[in-house]
Order: C-alpha cells, then sequence, then structure tokens
C-alpha cells in the first residue's frame, strides 16, 4: 500500500481584516516527514488546522495525493495531550473507536502501549502519569487511528529537554512510513525527525524552500549533518524575523 | 488518630451549642415558650416520636421524589439549552421568571392547584432544586475544552458521540456542584409548601404545635428535620465523590 502525501494548494486565510496568508501552497510527499517552523502567530497551527478539516480556508483547498477523499486518512496530535481525565490510560488510547461506535480493539491498543513504554500504566488515570507519560499516552492514541497522514501541533514542546528527546525518538520511529507534518518552535527537534523543513515567515506568511536533512531519522543530536542544518535553519529564522 | 479527631469534632461542636443554648435559656431567664431549654426539646423528641417519625417519612418522601425529579428535569432543560440555540432563546428567558417569582408567593397557588397531599410540596421542591442544576450543568456543557472537541472531531465523531462522550462528561463536576447545592435547597421546598396548607409532614406539625404554643415541639421537629438536611446532604456528597474519582479535588492536601 502507497502512503498518500498531502496537498495544501492555494490557502487563503485572513484574520479579520488581515491575511495571515494568501495563495499558499504546501505539499509533503508521501511517507515524508515535514517539519514547519516559524515566528509565534505566524499562522503554522491555523496551516494545520485547514489540513486537519478543523478550520475553513477562505478559499483554496486541502486533497490527498491519490485523489481520493481525505475523511478518515488523518490523525491529528494537539499542543496538549487532550487526554480524557475519566477514561483510563488504554480507554484513551481507544477513543477514537469509541467516538465512532466502533468495536475497540484492547490488543492493539495494549500493543501500541507497550510500543510507547506504558504497557504497565493502561489502567491508570491520566492525572496520574508524568507529563512525558502523558505524551506517550497521546502518541499511542495517535497511532491507535492509524491513519496514513499525521498532523502534529508542537506535540512535545511542553516536555523537559529530556523527554522530549526521548519522546521524538519514540515518535521518528513508530511514525516511519506515514505522511507526517509537524509543527515545532525547536530547531533540533526538527532537525532530528524529519526528512524536509519548511519555514514558515512574513505577514502574510510565504513558505521558504524545503531543506532537506540528511541521514536516517532519528538521529543522534552531535550529527554532523544534523549541525549542519540547524546553524542553517538558525540563521534563516533569525535573519527572516522582521518582528 | 485523624479518623478519631473526624469524629470528634461534630460531637464537640454539637455539645458546645448545647452548652452555649443551656445557658442562654438559664442566664435570661428566657420563658420555655419563647425559647425551651435543651431537655425541654429532648423530652419533646421523646413524647412525640411517633408523629416525628411518621411527618419525617412524609417530607423525607417530599424531598427526595423532588430531589429525583427536579435533577431529572434540571439536567434534560440543560441539555435542550445547550443542543439548540433556538430554544436556548426561548427558554433562558422563562427560566429566569420562573426564578425571579420567589417560590413562597407560589406556595399558596401551588396548594390550590395541587392539593394538599404530597403532589404540592413535590412540585414545590423541584421548582427550588431544578435550578441550580439547569444553570450549573448548562455551564459546564458551554465549556468544553475546545481542544477535546476538535480531537473528537478529527476522530470523525458524529455530534451526537461529541456531546455524549466529550460535552456531558466534562460537564459532570459542574453538574455535581449544582447538585450539591439542590440537595441543600431541597428541603425549603417541601417544608414551605407544608407550612402552607398540609395535613402531614415536619412542616405541618411545626405549624400546628406554633398555634399551640408548643414551641418545645417545634425546637423537635426542626431538629429532626436538620438532621435528615443533613444526612442527606452527605449521601449526595458521598455518590458524587464516588462518580466522580477522576475529578481532581486541588483543595485536598496531597
Amino acid at each position: 500500500m502507497t502512503v498518500p502525501g498531502l496537498m495544501l494548494q492555494r490557502l487563503t486565510l485572513w484574520y479579520g481584516a488581515q491575511p495571515l496568508f494568501e495563495d499558499l501552497s504546501l505539499v509533503v510527499p508521501g511517507g515524508q516527514f515535514v517539519a514547519l517552523l516559524g515566528p509565534s502567530g505566524v499562522g503554522k497551527t491555523s496551516l494545520l488546522k485547514i489540513a486537519a478539516g478543523l478550520l475553513m480556508p477562505k478559499s483554496g483547498s486541502v486533497q490527498a495525493s491519490d485523489g481520493r477523499p481525505l475523511a478518515g486518512r488523518i490523525a491529528y496530535m494537539g499542543q496538549q495531550d487532550l487526554l480524557f481525565p475519566w477514561l483510563d490510560v488504554i480507554g484513551n488510547v481507544m477513543l477514537g473507536s469509541r467516538l465512532r461506535r466502533q468495536r475497540p480493539d484492547p490488543a492493539r491498543a495494549m500493543d501500541l502501549l507497550d510500543r510507547v513504554g506504558l504497557a504497565g500504566r493502561a489502567a491508570a488515570l491520566p492525572a496520574e502519569l508524568s507529563g512525558g507519560m502523558r505524551q506517550r499516552a497521546a502518541l499511542a492514541r495517535t497511532l491507535y487511528e492509524d491513519r496514513p497522514i499525521v498532523l502534529m501541533d508542537e506535540p512535545f514542546s511542553a516536555l523537559d529537554t529530556i523527554t522530549r528527546a526521548r519522546v521524538q525518538e519514540l515518535a521518528a520511529e513508530l511514525l516511519r512510513g506515514r505522511t507526517a507534518l509537524l509543527i515545532t518552535h525547536d530547531p533540533l527537534e526538527a532537525c532530528r525527525i524529519s526528512h524536509h523543513l519548511i519555514v514558515l515567515s512574513g505577514h502574510p506568511a510565504r513558505l521558504g524552500v524545503p531543506i532537506a536533512v540528511p541521514g536516517e531519522a532519528p538521529r543522534p543530536p552531535d550529527d554532523p549533518g544534523l549541525l549542519r542544518t540547524q546553524g542553517e535553519l538558525m540563521r534563516l529564522l533569525t535573519a527572516g524575523d522582521d518582528e | 488518630m485523624r479518623h478519631a479527631g473526624a469524629a470528634l469534632r461534630p460531637i464537640v461542636t454539637l455539645f458546645g451549642l448545647l452548652l452555649v443554648w443551656w445557658c442562654a435559656t438559664r442566664l435570661f431567664a428566657v420563658p420555655s415558650f419563647m425559647l425551651p431549654d435543651p431537655w425541654g426539646v429532648a423530652q419533646a423528641l421523646v413524647s412525640q416520636r411517633t408523629i416525628l417519625f411518621w411527618s419525617t417519612l412524609t417530607t423525607l418522601s417530599e424531598i427526595v421524589l423532588g430531589l429525583l425529579l427536579g435533577t431529572v428535569l434540571g439536567a434534560g432543560l440543560a441539555l435542550l439549552l445547550v443542543f439548540s440555540q433556538r430554544l436556548q432563546r426561548w427558554l433562558m428567558p422563562l427560566l429566569l421568571i420562573s426564578q425571579a417569582i420567589p417560590v413562597f408567593a407560589l406556595a399558596p397557588l401551588l396548594v390550590l392547584w395541587f392539593g394538599f397531599g404530597m403532589s404540592s410540596k413535590v412540585v414545590m421542591a423541584v421548582l427550588v432544586i431544578f435550578f441550580p442544576i439547569t444553570a450549573a450543568f448548562y455551564d459546564g456543557l458551554r465549556r468544553t475544552d475546545i481542544g477535546w472537541l476538535e480531537l473528537a472531531r478529527t476522530m470523525d465523531a458524529s455530534p451526537w458521540a461529541i456531546l455524549r462522550h466529550v460535552r456531558l462528561m466534562a460537564a459532570l463536576p459542574a453538574f455535581g456542584a449544582g447538585l450539591r447545592v439542590a440537595a441543600a435547597v431541597a428541603p425549603i421546598g417541601a417544608i414551605i409548601g407544608e407550612w402552607v396548607g398540609a395535613s402531614a409532614g415536619l412542616g405541618y406539625v411545626m405549624m400546628n404545635a406554633n398555634a399551640r404554643i408548643q414551641t418545645n415541639v417545634m425546637f423537635a421537629a426542626l431538629f429532626v428535620l436538620s438532621v435528615v438536611a443533613i444526612i442527606l446532604w452527605v449521601i449526595v456528597d458521598r455518590l458524587l465523590k464516588r462518580l466522580l474519582y477522576w475529578a481532581p479535588d486541588t483543595a485536598a492536601p496531597r
């Protein structure tokens, strides 16, 4: 089965009387991991919400590269873990089944929990977990959806550096082969786990030229290719900042 | 030790109050038809135990029935309001009017319409009870975390599934707060109804005793009523704590 790519075409979104972006097009090739960076308030989250079908653009379209409808093929992971406090961990992982009135698949949920290292905490309530555990549970919930396209909005930004590094590696491994678009503030995170980096900047916002990161993800933080790309990225981000 | 302390505290409070009460009756030499001493009230509790028992049963039934019906009505109304914007615009003013008219003013009418029996008291209790539940639950239903709603939408949840599995669950703590208030005010409706016109119940006993200047019987009935009210509240509180085991109680020391 080939994984469809994600095509955002000629999107225009206004925020009040201001255009947030106009005529913006972005393609995430099938099976690729693309990281989107840029200053706060530039419209990254809005772009991701349009891709997820949560926000209607003024004009433009979101399509899959195979031409089939996107409905039911996108999983979304937000800034917060968004675990439901009244469900235990495994109940949260299988939330999608419950909401779609499908039969839940506890075996698969347990397998995913095992892969994110939470097999022993399946019956725990989210309140009993640490921040890193909660984010891993949210990752398992995203994977349980088993969608070819995964959208992530700074999912690891609230974690401390060490925990973040571990969860990034986990995410890169578990999302391999899927089409992924990740929003992040963290150049190191972008360089470690994505195939391509794209910078969104300016008012109205424009996309920069995609930067390819050499080597296989997740890359070690001292990988020479990673460090070079990170330097290049930092220069771009600081130079392009006209605020 | 902590358990012993928790059990001891209400007893100390009770005896402290009794002592103050007793001292007041002695010190100011209040005639017993104005303020009977604790001993007189205790005697009334014993001598009137049969009528007090049956009256308590009547009043308790009215309160519990009112609480059940009021909760169902209140929760149902909140769901209706959140489900339909149009309905909300029509119903909200009616709800406010229903609360602007004091139940005291409605009591004689309700007795006229629903009779001297239990139904007029239950209706009165429902009128007092449903509003705190509707207000709190409706508020909770409207304040669902946007992130949760968006997540549910990306999981292709139907509006019904979102209401059932996300909004409703997220609003349960608010509903619990409303129910606690309702449980605390529930006896008011029943007692007012019995004052206005009844042939049974603690309120009826109080009015009767009042007319005969049996103040100690009044106090005995009042005592029983407050015990019933406290027990009812504790039961509701315990049930809610069990139902909302997942809701963080941030005031509790860890």
